[in-house]
């Protein structure tokens, strides 16, 4: 824009002085120019742990807000690396969203501490914690020990690849998003209620692509695919991982064949992370088909935003029984 | 949608009154039973199902989290106490145990191995059982606290109080401070708890210059993040500098054959300064670097106005690809040069004159998880030293060393590993000496989460 005055007002110069009205008029154009970022509203600068969480809070935020997210989209978000480049991210955070139920335990306290910014410290307005208010699934009933495994004490927190627990988790950023930009209250809800109708209709058609398939017995890698499995009528019948977290064991393995041919079960499902070589050599056993998932937005190409995620998860499922 | 409730309701009771009156024997009964169970699964599936969609005019604050908050009230006197669980987190709290087995060449370990968490005779050693507590103190500190206990050759405990500090979290203008004891913040390695560490051992540079119980005091260090697009983080120390763990300072244990010279803290130089910087940068999404530079300057014991200066470069890179399972595979590297120089007084008494004592070092390390927990490291080092008259005293103390250390770490999980390390030590006083250790690591409860 200044560029602009400037050449306009070249032919006036190459003729005469400019006359000091004109100089007055340009000087405070250009001071105008200057400050008016800093008199338009300020983007609030939001941090995502996981992509799910990021995809929501751009659906939600739209344009009033900047969001990097942390974890990438085929990084299991237990064991994403705390980079010192992430001190700086959440540094100049309005606004932290993480998972919780201790999901990010391995990696997260480490990078807040380092931040210095008490605006998403644990108990500040700037911290949002998505499990809040979802049910879970996998509350341990007894006391949690590490002969467990990695037992969440919590319950389960892979809660994302439930459209209908998407939605609440889409209200706890609609909610934190009121709560530190009042002004964009307006904004925020109208995109929320948009963002709730499609997920709400993606969760539809998953319904119906997924009804000729209901009640088939499958395997998942780790537990993270239970809230998925139960929404859309799966019928989990064992792990690959003896416990969650501990690498399989061969005698977990031929106990799993066993179970898998008793039962029947037709698909290996698991994340992009796990290794291929067990699940191969089971399915190679039991006939069944090992289906890589892609878990998180981001993760492959039809799961570009949120309301997609499920969608592109139940084709590769439903892809694998036809 | 609670009309869809109440239609629900009355179509039970319709129904139910209907399958009685038809027959009663037990048959029916437990049919009716079952369909009772049914329709009330039904129901509860309704119910949150209305309780989903009535959320849906967005407004609603978040519900308190159901399943966060496993009660005090529960407690019942023959359960352990519980200190940290998903829903209270007042203190972690973790045992972290670490012990060696294995051999030498050389009949006195300690000669070769320098550090005091490493293995120090043929057979069994346990040299780091340490007691860690961390938490929140309040909205504006943390706190810390490392409490180690190790077995001598004599099989006695020595404890000792590692670290106990406090740290800033909500200063503003990107400040923090950390204050009482701790190790000071000089290169990548001093600062590492042994349970951290890549190898059985301590770098020989760090057990020559900073000692072998790592360079910590009591103290305080103020950091500032710099306003960079990377990460820029400068530090400051200022730690008393007396005693052991400050070995090449104010230390009456170490003064080169000097009689030592007590001090005490008289003026601002006679403290000990640890000044650090440490940029970071993504050089690609999968690799990630690391350097720094540090110093550490103070007075030492061997003269009445004798100082110490030490400097270091260190430099970390790693790789690690996106779709790594629980970490794996990666690659590493990091390496570490020191430099110290040692003003050493006058003492006519034991023939000493003042010199200065110029030593230097590096250790190079690569890391590789080649496979699902399992690392294969190999570890370079070299320490060197100028001549001193002192070196007439002790031959062996400055001499120069090499050593070359393969390794294979296995972790059954995150909280336990075994490792087999062999060390090749050449010294330019006692020739070759072959060792090798077998060490064990247990970590039971909640451990604070690494740094990068």
């Amino acid at each position: 824009m200044p560029e602009r005055m400037l050449t306009t007002m070249r032919p006036h110069a190459s003729k005469r002085f400019i006359s000091p009205k004109r100089w007055a008029t340009f000087l405070l154009g250009t001071c105008a120019l200057l400050a008016a970022p800093s008199v338009a509203r300020a983007t609030l600068e939001v941090v995502a742990t996981l992509p799910d969480l990021a995809a929501l809070a751009r659906a939600v935020g739209g344009d009033r807000v900047n969001v990097t997210c942390i974890g990438r989209p085929n990084e299991d978000p237990h064991y994403v690396q705390a980079k010192p480049s992430f001190i700086v991210t959440l540094n100049k955070a309005d606004l932290l969203i993480e998972n919780g139920l201790d999901l990010e335990i391995g990696w997260l306290p480490a990078l807040v501490d380092q931040t210095r910014n008490a605006k998403i410290r644990p108990g500040a307005p700037g911290l949002v914690v998505a499990a809040d208010g979802v049910p879970l699934l996998d509350v341990p009933s007894q006391p949690v020990t590490r002969a467990m495994g990695d037992v969440h004490p919590g319950g389960n927190p892979h809660f994302m690849l439930d459209p209908d627990r998407g939605r609440l988790v889409a209200q706890n950023i609609y909610n934190a998003l009121v709560r530190v930009d009042p002004s964009g209250t307006e904004v925020f809800r109208a995109n929320l209620e948009r963002l709730l109708r499609q997920i709400e209709e993606s969760a539809a058609q998953c319904d119906s692509m997924m009804a000729p398939y209901r009640g088939t017995k499958v395997v998942t890698y780790h537990r993270s695919l239970a809230y998925f499995c139960r929404r859309f009528g799966l019928e989990e019948v064992d792990t690959v991982e003896p416990k969650p977290g501990i690498p399989p064991s061969p005698s977990h393995i031929t106990d799993l064949i066993a179970g898998m041919r008793q039962h029947g079960a037709k698909l290996i499902l698991m994340e992009p992370w796990h290794e291929h070589r067990t699940p191969d050599l089971v399915a190679d056993q039991t006939g069944a088909k090992v289906v890589e998932l892609p878990v998180q937005v981001g993760s492959a190409p039809d799961a570009s935003d949120y309301p997609s995620l499920c969608k592109a998860v139940v084709s590769r499922v439903t892809a694998a029984l036809r | 949608m609670r009309r869809l409730f109440c239609t629900l309701l009355c179509l039970a009771a319709a129904t139910s009154p209907a399958v009685v009156h038809a027959e009663s024997d037990a048959a029916t009964l437990n049919e009716l039973k079952r369909e009772m169970d049914q329709l009330q699964q039904q129901m509860q599936r309704l119910q949150e199902k209305i309780e989903a969609i009535e959320q849906k005019p967005a407004v609603t604050p978040p519900q308190a989290a159901p399943a966060a908050a496993p009660v005090a009230s529960s407690w019942s006197p023959s359960q352990p106490i519980t200190l940290m669980s998903s829903g209270a987190s007042y203190l972690n709290l973790s045992f972290d145990l670490i012990t060696d087995v294995g051999t030498s060449t050389e009949k006195d370990v300690s000669k070769l191995e320098l550090g005091d968490h490493d293995p120090d005779q043929r057979g069994f050693s346990l040299r780091n059982a340490e007691i860690s507590l961390d938490g929140a103190v309040d909205p504006y500190f943390k706190a810390f606290a490392n409490l180690v206990f190790k077995l001598d050759e004599n099989n006695e405990t020595d404890v000792e109080l590692e670290e106990a500090y406090g740290l800033t979290t909500s200063l503003p203008w990107n400040l923090q401070v950390k204050a009482g004891q701790f190790f000071a913040e000089f290169g990548r390695h001093n600062p590492m708890h042994p349970h951290a560490w890549a190898f059985v051992d301590q770098p020989l540079v760090l057990a020559r210059l900073l000692g072998g119980e790592g360079l910590r005091n009591v103290g305080a260090r103020v950091s500032w993040l710099a306003p960079t697009p990377f990460y820029t983080e400068l530090l400051l120390g200022v730690l008393n500098g007396e005693g052991e763990t400050a070995y090449s300072f104010r230390n009456s244990d170490n003064t080169y054959g000097r009689t030592p010279v007590d001090r005490g803290v008289s003026a601002l130089d006679d403290l000990l300064y640890v000044p650090r910087v440490t940029s970071s940068f993504d050089l690609t999404d999968t690799q990630t670097l690391v350097v720094g530079a540090s110093g550490a300057f103070g007075a030492n014991d061997s003269g009445s106005d004798t100082s110490t200066q030490i400097y270091g470069a260190d430099v970390y890179w790693k790789w690690r690809p996106e779709r790594a399972q629980r970490g794996f595979p990666f690659v590493s590297w990091q390496t570490e040069g020191m430099y110290r120089r040692y003003e050493a007084g006058a003492d006519p008494a034991a023939g000493l004159s003042s010199e200065n004592l110029d030593d230097g070092g590096l250790y190079s390390q690569v890391l590789w998880g080649f496979h699902l927990n399992w690392v294969a490291g190999l570890r370079g080092e070299y320490v060197t030293a100028n001549d001193s008259a002192y070196d007439n005293l002790d031959p062996e103390e400055r001499g120069d060393r090499t050593r070359v250390s393969p390794n294979l770490t296995w972790y059954p999980t995150e909280f336990s590993k075994l490792r087999f390390q062999y060390n090749y030590d050449h010294g330019e006083e006692f020739g070759d000496e072959h060792s090798v250790w077998l060490q064990l690591e247990l970590l039971l409860g909640a451990h604070a989460a690494h740094k990068f």
